[in-house]
């Protein structure tokens, strides 16, 4: 079976929930206690997607301000994005909006936005709207769940979606090798972009 | 505790380790009234002393951090305290963008950088108070025979990549061994706060095995002003052995992963994991270990010990009538009153020997190394010396595995480049700040 490696950083403010998020997908754990990232976390984990492994290489940003004019070394070379915002705080969901911004004018040209508005489960203190949110992703072409880390609730499939809309390989044909070589290619761009 | 304040020069909170600084804002305030009157004045405030409390203050560039105490700490120990802080936050900031920071905006809120590291700074306080390693300027090391030890310094020798500078083995927040690039420990070696301050950092941020964290993080007393890319990863499923490779370049993060997974298969080979553990397990060294005899009934020696030369202290677990915290705390301010003692500028002292209330202490320092014991009410001073001979003939005898004597080295860059700025990690040009 063809082994694709598909680069996926997550993004978004503080306290969100992205690392939350991550620890779902790869250990289906959930920790309420959970301190805040520090630069990056990188994880990995394969699917089977139809007649492919997807290889998830993600890279789980840190939130905070400081950090902020790391995120280009995340998502350079990315395939995808998940952007994730509390359904619970508004202001998130405009750092969401920055984050699309600068995505579009500096990210990878065909990178799949996923936008996800997390902690679903507290319904009862929500301040953004599924509609809104869902109206907005669809203006930008973005992939979007609502999803909660704490109850596993649509993690595995943001991960399906963002399988599903990754441009297969059909064109050239698929090889292990060929999945390989993606793995070293941020590097060897590199150069270039800068 | 000490309450412990950070503010901007333009009198905006920054940090308070109590209580929410929005509410504190008028007493920082009065704070900042206070620096700024001394200082029309072409002078500085260094403290404040009141009835049963001390003010410290600690300017440094455009912050200035002020410590409100109770406890026995001198002022001098206050001042450390304020300085583990400051160079705290330049490990998340450095000091050149905190500068410039300040110079574009005064009244800019620190508070928006710093962000989720309120965590990472009480973490720190609290260590600074309960851990001897900080007041002695040493770091822990977890105690392992020193062939052990020398094992696991080759196999990270050998794990190495173009512009790695340090590799740092630690358990349980005990340093295991340290590597250095050749080419840097000619301009500097890794300092025991750059080593506390980075520990603390990973210490509280949250860590699970399958992680590989990649963050830029500065050393400030090896260099204030640059960053180095720090890769941190765990090796054991409990999260205790912790693998930290810092390397001066920001693109390395793939390079540096391999290097993890050579350690990690070499350290299964050889079954270095089993070891570890099984020097986390048996206690840092026990008063039964040392073997002091002819003291029924008294209370052992207590002693954070530290080698001057060698910058590492283990100490042993406290026992008896100090299981407590509160004991245990009472214990470390006594350690902390004798520290002032000795280390006074005014007179400073080489032995002190002490009859507290419940206990009796007794301190020595020498050149070579800082020893700090306690004792039953009922020692005499003759029994107390005879103790701590014997108690020095065992250290010397079992140092090897006590200390790190001779952190080994290696050397990444056949030509370490750049001039004389070789070995350095990226300074302003890094870009990190240039949004701001």
């Amino acid at each position: 079976m063809a082994l694709r490696e598909l680069k996926v950083c997550l993004l978004g403010d503080t306290g969100v929930g992205k690392s939350s998020i991550v620890w779902r997908f790869v250990e289906d754990s959930f920790d309420p206690n959970i301190n805040p990232t520090i630069g990056a976390s990188f994880m990995t984990k394969t699917v089977q997607y139809q007649n492919e492994l997807h290889k998830f290489l993600i890279w789980d940003t840190a939130g905070q301000e400081r950090f902020r004019a790391l995120a280009p070394m995340y998502y350079r070379g990315s395939a995808a994005a998940i952007i994730v915002y509390d359904i619970t705080k508004e202001e998130t969901f405009s750092t969401l909006k920055n984050w699309v911004k600068e995505l579009r004018q500096h990210g990878p040209p065909n990178i799949v936005v996923a936008i996800a508005g997390n902690k679903c489960d507290l319904n009862d203190v929500r301040e953004v709207m599924e509609k809104d949110a869902k109206d907005y992703a669809d203006s930008i072409h973005a992939v979007f769940v609502e999803t909660s880390a704490k109850n596993a609730i649509n993690i595995n499939e943001l991960f399906i979606e963002i399988s599903r809309r990754i441009p297969s390989t059909d064109t050239n044909p698929p090889s292990s090798s060929k999945g390989f070589k993606l793995r070293r290619q941020p590097s060897v761009t590199k150069p270039r972009c800068c | 505790r000490a309450m412990v304040f950070v503010l901007s020069e333009a009198g905006k909170p920054i940090y308070s380790r109590y209580g929410n600084e929005e509410a504190l804002s008028s007493t920082m305030g009065v704070m900042m009234a206070l620096v700024s009157f001394i200082q029309s004045g072409d002078n500085a405030i260094r403290s404040i002393y009141s009835d049963d409390r001390k003010l410290v203050f600690v300017q440094q560039g455009p912050l200035v951090l002020v410590s409100v105490s109770r406890t026995l700490q001198s002022e001098q120990q206050l001042r450390q305290e304020l300085l583990y802080v400051y160079y705290q936050i330049l490990s998340m900031l450095t000091q050149v963008s905190i500068t410039r920071i300040f110079e574009r905006k005064k009244n800019y809120d620190l508070r928006r950088l710093l962000a989720g590291s309120e965590k990472i700074l009480d973490r720190l306080l609290n260590l600074v108070e309960s851990d001897p390693g900080f007041l002695l300027g040493a770091v822990r090391c977890l105690p392992l025979p020193a062939s052990q030890r020398d094992a696991l310094g080759a196999l990270l020798q050998k794990a190495i990549t173009p512009n790695l500078v340090f590799s740092i083995l630690v358990a349980q927040s005990q340093l295991v061994t340290a590597v250095q690039e050749r080419a840097v420990i000619e301009e500097c070696r890794l300092e025991p706060t750059d080593l506390h301050l980075l520990l603390n950092l990973i210490g509280a941020s949250s860590a699970f095995q399958a992680g590989e964290i990649w963050t830029p993080i500065c050393l400030p007393r090896f260099n204030p002003d640059g960053y180095f890319y720090a890769y941190i990863s765990y090796l054991d499923a409990e999260c205790t052995v912790c693998l930290v490779l810092l390397s001066t370049d920001k693109e390395s993060f793939y390079a540096v992963s391999d290097c993890k997974k050579r350690v990690e298969e070499a350290m299964r080979t050889q079954g270095s994991l089993q070891v570890l553990s099984g020097g986390l397990q048996s206690p840092s060294y026990s008063v039964g270990q040392v073997g002091v005899p002819g003291y029924p009934g008294e209370l052992p020696p207590a002693a954070p010990v530290h080698q001057r030369q060698l910058s590492s202290s283990p100490s042993p677990e406290l026992e008896g009538p100090y299981c407590s915290e509160e004991e245990q705390q009472r214990l470390f301010d006594l350690y902390h009153y004798l520290h002032s003692r000795i280390h006074s500028t005014s007179r400073p002292l080489r032995l002190i020997y002490h009859v507290a209330e419940k206990e009796t202490l007794l301190a020595w320092v020498t050149s070579k190394f800082e020893l700090y014991t306690c004792f039953s009410p009922l020692v005499t001073k003759a029994g107390a010396i005879n103790v701590l001979t014997k108690l020095l003939r065992w250290i010397k005898k079992e140092e090897d595995r006590l200390f790190i004597r001779y952190p080994p080295k290696y050397s990444t860059t056949p030509n370490p480049g750049k001039g004389t700025k070789g070995g350095r990690p990226d300074g302003a040009e890094n870009g990190f700040f240039a949004g701001l």
